[in-house]
């Protein structure tokens, strides 16, 4: 059967790869293409590159660290961060990226999803969405989490689904950074309403979290970031441990 | 020399440097010439069937394909591999290059499982139906491939080298004489990938 996946997240500003807590206070920790060979050695099942700088100054994207790695590393590549047309599209996949993550591009563009899903297919196409709850409803954020867009953030995603979204990878800016877990309420809530692969991401501390996220239905792949890169907890051994309580794992 | 058939139809960026990690020597072309001098040839591809086809018709490619798969070994990857099937349900009905007996039918409504996604996208389990295959000469039983597909091929037991299961077998590796075709994408299933291209290059 198809395992689930292990994801880890290299938020990348001016070659350096770093990890925000809530989005803020950011702290350097490597080069990207030294830990993309460490992850890929690891077992990591898919790697997510986000620029994450890019939709706030507007810069283009990371092209050359991005074609470094996809020449030596033989695994998914999904890439997002500025992706506001088909021309960002097109310049990460010419570098080897497989999958295109939107966010903010998407708010700003509705057409954006249903042009590149035409164009690149809907595997090609991962919807991002950053959440947040607001007076108890879950509210799609835009700018890296920075601005409350005042949307519902299930009927957002159902719509980018419906419009070409292949894939959802769902950021919950309450649980990020916080390492209490997944959050699991917003998870289940997503994946009852649509029936493409969701990647959890955000409040992921200790591998509990991971088995916990994987006995929710619907959920396929589990992202992290900052524990995996302050090696707080290792893949093999996540790996390991989730093979060993009945989780399908690539081993 | 390696030629990878480019009509247009995918990225074929993660191909082109798994062959060259690898050390082999390929060449990313539409030219039949170059096409008919290499010693093998694999057909790429994402996206629909029936818009494959019609770019390899467009460039003239059809009958240069089938001709070579006759004489030398040729790898369908993903798209490609649906192609190499007699026909395709995918928007419509639509002839395939028929060099592996079968049909390309969607993945949906045969699932046992309803609640499985389509398309599957993720790593599954290959199970070797004939593991002494000199394709699966550097793989062990059970190593993990990645997958992105809605449709699949079927009534191709017979040609059928391995398989993943999905709630049903998925057809994961045809083979019909030289002619050889694999649902996931071995330039994205990391090391086990890399294998399967290497002896691949070997046969």
């Amino acid at each position: 059967m198809i395992a689930k996946r292990i994801i880890p997240c290299l938020d990348v500003r001016s070659g350096r790869v770093v990890k925000g807590v809530n989005f803020q206070g950011v702290r350097d920790v490597a080069d990207p293409v030294e830990m993309a060979r460490m992850y890929n050695a690891d077992g990591a099942d898919e790697l997510v590159f986000y620029d994450i700088a890019a939709s706030f100054e507007g810069r283009a994207l990371f092209t050359d660290i991005l074609t470094k790695v996809a020449e030596e590393i033989f695994i998914p590549l999904t890439v997002g961060g500025g992706i506001n047309t088909l021309e960002d599209f097109d310049r990460v996949l010419k570098c080897g990226a497989d999958k295109v993550s939107v966010n903010s591009g998407a708010l700003r563009d509705p057409g954006l999803i249903p042009a590149a899903a035409r164009r690149y297919g809907s595997q090609c196409v991962v919807l991002s969405a950053d959440v947040k709850r607001v007076d108890g409803q879950f509210h799609v954020f835009a700018k890296g989490g920075r601005e409350d867009t005042g949307r519902d953030a299930l009927d957002w995603i159902a719509r980018c689904v419906a419009a070409g979204a292949g894939e959802v990878c769902l950021n919950s800016i309450d649980t990020d950074g916080v390492r209490g877990g997944f959050d699991l309420e917003l998870l289940d809530a997503v994946a009852a309403r649509v029936s493409v692969p969701i990647i959890a991401s955000g409040g992921a501390g200790k591998q509990e979290d991971f088995l916990e996220l994987f006995r929710h239905k619907g959920i396929d792949a589990g992202l992290a970031a900052g524990i995996f890169h302050q090696k707080l907890l290792s893949i093999p051994q996540l790996k390991a441990y989730l093979a060993k309580n009945g989780v399908e794992m690539r081993l | 020399m390696i030629a990878v058939i480019d009509y247009g139809v995918g990225n074929l960026f993660s191909l082109r440097s798994s062959l060259r990690h690898l050390g082999l020597e390929a060449a990313v072309t539409a030219d039949p010439e170059v096409i008919r001098a290499a010693d093998r040839v694999i057909l790429p591809g994402v996206g629909a069937f029936g818009d494959a086809m019609e770019q390899l018709e467009r460039r003239g490619l059809v009958p240069v394909v089938q001709a070579e798969a006759a004489r030398k070994p040729l790898l369908g990857i993903c798209l490609g591999m649906q192609l190499l099937f007699e026909e395709s349900y995918e928007y419509g009905r639509h002839a395939g290059l028929g060099l592996v007996p079968g049909r390309v039918c969607p993945l949906a409504p045969d699932l046992a499982d309803p609640a499985l996604k389509v398309p599957q996208i993720g790593w599954n389990a290959l199970e070797l139906l004939r593991p002494q295959d000199p394709l699966f000469r550097y793989l062990r039983q059970g190593e993990y491939v990645y997958y992105v597909h809605s449709y699949y091929g079927k009534d191709c037991a017979a040609s059928t080298l391995a398989v993943s299961e999905y709630s049903i077998p998925v057809t994961g590796v045809v083979r019909e004489g030289w002619v050889y075709g694999a649902q996931f994408h071995p330039e994205k299933s990391g090391d086990t990938g890399l294998r399967i291209l290497q002896a691949f290059a070997e046969l």
